[in-house]
């Protein structure tokens, strides 16, 4: 089952990628030889298989609800491509 | 000084405990080999000398070893680590472009711990972004040498790390593998290489790709210099809830030379198709050698290994188009200097600051884990998973390792693969079902092909490093392969 470029372009929507047509076509190859690959699966008898996340058993983990110092916001903030306040700056979302 | 670079991690702590050389020298000589080296090996991404000689001399390892006080284990020895591995203060790249200058405000914990035990941190190794490739030819930043053959790629994604070893500029690094980006590059720089099981080695502060298969371990020259090194690394993190709460024994006194009562399984599905001939009949002459000392071995089989690779391949990109979801280019990281909107934002910065290999995987990723698609990739492939966790439980019921190749072939040249991702996925076939079943898997030096290193991979059962160490200890007693050094 090929993908076309427009469903590639809708995955790409979903992934928050801005494809551009080159891209968009090179994306789009090489997910359809994934997918290719991936049809070897489809043959394989998995009735009754349990699916399994992690390799090793995993348990809930509790610990005492204890307060510990964060990061200190400044050092968090040293990072962010733009920020004001104590606070990251985005674009505008609400309009008005 | 001279002939201090290129030493094991024990013969530099023989240096420094005896008081023939300080801290001071043996991070100064490596410093000087980067100097001497590194242009045409690039191994290094971020090199740290002043943190290195700052922290050889802060230590005071040479006062206790003055006085006869005994230093921990890996004081005063440099190091190198993966730059997906946080490093408080200092840049943590991940091999991308949309991390040009990320400054941790934290540690990673097992950066922490190298730091506590004394050893210095002289850089930062080159990597395919975020651990995604096999040859470094994904870096952001220029591909890595394999130090036996400049034309060659290092393997990946820890190539970095391994070039780094192989080349002498620091006795041991770490890495992290997550389909066999430590044993692959391993393998293809003749240095040893270990993936330790799932949860012995905490994930906190490395750069997540796949977060149920990623894992950290050691580069080293010896096989009881990845134990040394395992022993300062491995145990129960609080801030890494997948950690394993479990002893740690000491790995070096599993290095002995004693292969008697050992039982070899030698699966035949690693020794079929796409796989070299005279890499297959190199491992083969390693499995008699060990039998010669003792072990026995017999051929067995893991059937679902066909089907590793595609299960692979949907289940490690689901993971990392969920983990890579957080570089927005609002929090760190590179923003657009377009202004698009908020949605815009996220899709001019993401698409301006992955490279093409990670936007295929965010793309297989986020595509095999959409509304109606999920049962028949995602779900299928965790099945598939079972079924190769199962016969890896079968075989350790009659074996206590199993002996494969590390990789189909040698090392490639530059360039060889980087326009056909098919092929370069095929590059780590035989070390990614190791990781589906989270066991512990080691590759070391078993001989050369027109003098190209090959590997030999060990695999144990889940946290049994100690039989693993057992079987590639006694393999490196009784060969000579590790001693064998790259010319630069």
């Amino acid at each position: 089952m090929e993908l076309t470029l427009d469903e590639v372009r809708k995955v790409a929507l979903l992934a928050r990628l801005e494809l551009d047509p080159d891209e968009l076509e090179l994306q789009s190859r090489h997910l359809n030889d994934l997918l290719a690959q991936f049809e070897a699966l489809q043959g394989l008898d998995v009735s009754g298989i349990e699916p399994n996340s992690h390799s090793v058993p995993l348990f809930n983990v509790m610990r005492e609800d204890i307060s510990r110092p964060s990061l200190p916001r400044d050092a968090v903030l040293e990072n962010a491509p733009e920020s004001r306040d104590g606070c990251f700056i985005v674009p505008r979302i609400i309009e008005g | 000084m001279n002939g201090i670079a290129g030493k094991t991690v024990r013969e530099l702590r023989e240096l420094l405990t005896s008081g023939q050389a300080s801290a001071r020298d043996v991070a100064e000589a490596h410093i000087a080999r980067i100097e001497a080296v590194d242009s045409r090996v690039r191994a290094f991404l971020t090199p740290t000398p002043d943190v290195a000689i700052r922290q050889a001399t802060d230590a005071d390892i040479d006062a206790s070893c003055a006085r006869g006080d005994s230093i921990a284990p890996l004081a005063g020895i440099p190091f190198a680590l993966k730059d997906n591995i946080c490093t408080r203060g200092i840049r943590t790249t991940a091999g991308s472009r949309i991390l040009p200058n990320f400054i941790p405000p934290y540690d990673a914990t097992v950066t922490v711990r190298l730091l506590d035990a004394g050893s210095a941190l002289i850089g930062k190794t080159n990597c395919d972004e975020f651990a995604m490739g096999s040859s470094t030819e994904n870096s952001g930043y220029f591909p890595s040498r394999n130090p036996w053959d400049l034309e060659r790629v290092p393997g990946g994604s820890s190539g970095g790390s391994a070039a780094a070893v192989a080349a002498g500029e620091v006795p041991f690094s770490l890495g992290s593998d997550t389909g066999g980006s430590i044993r692959q590059p391993a393998a293809f720089c003749g240095i040893v290489g270990l993936k330790p099981t799932y949860g012995r080695v905490s994930r906190y502060g490395l750069v997540a790709y796949a977060s149920s298969l990623d894992q950290i371990g050691p580069l080293t020259r010896t096989v009881e210099d990845a134990a040394l090194v395992l022993n300062a690394i491995a145990g129960h993190d609080p801030l890494d809830s997948t950690s394993v709460n479990s002893p740690v024994p000491d790995y070096t006194l599993a290095c002995r030379a004693d292969a008697k009562g050992l039982r070899i399984g030698v699966p035949r599905q690693y020794f079929g198709e796409g796989v070299d001939p005279g890499v297959a009949s190199v491992v083969r002459a390693a499995v008699d050698l060990l039998c010669g000392l003792g072990a026995t071995a017999e051929e067995c089989d893991l059937p679902s290994t066909e089907y590793a690779l595609a299960s692979y391949y949907i289940i490690a990109p689901s993971e990392a188009s969920s983990n890579l979801a957080r570089f927005d280019g609002v929090k760190y990281g590179h923003r657009t200097k377009e202004l698009a909107g908020h949605i815009g934002l996220m899709e001019k910065s993401r698409d301006e600051g992955f490279g093409d290999e990670v936007k295929q995987r965010i793309m297989i990723g986020t595509y095999a884990l959409s509304a109606g698609y999920y049962d028949a990739y995602y779900k299928r492939a965790q099945q598939v998973r079972t079924l190769i966790r199962r016969e890896f439980d079968a075989a350790f019921e009659r074996f206590d390792v199993l002996l494969t190749p590390t990789t189909p072939t040698t090392a490639f040249k530059l360039g060889e693969k980087s326009g056909d991702p098919l092929a370069m996925k095929l590059a780590d076939v035989l070390t990614l079902p190791v990781n589906m079943a989270g066991l512990p898997g080691l590759s070391l030096p078993c001989g050369f092909i027109d003098g190209l290193p090959v590997g030999l991979q060990i695999i144990g059962r889940p946290f049994d490093e100690e039989t693993v160490f057992r079987t590639a200890y006694t393999y490196e007693q009784a060969t000579d392969w590790h001693a064998r050094r790259a010319e630069l």
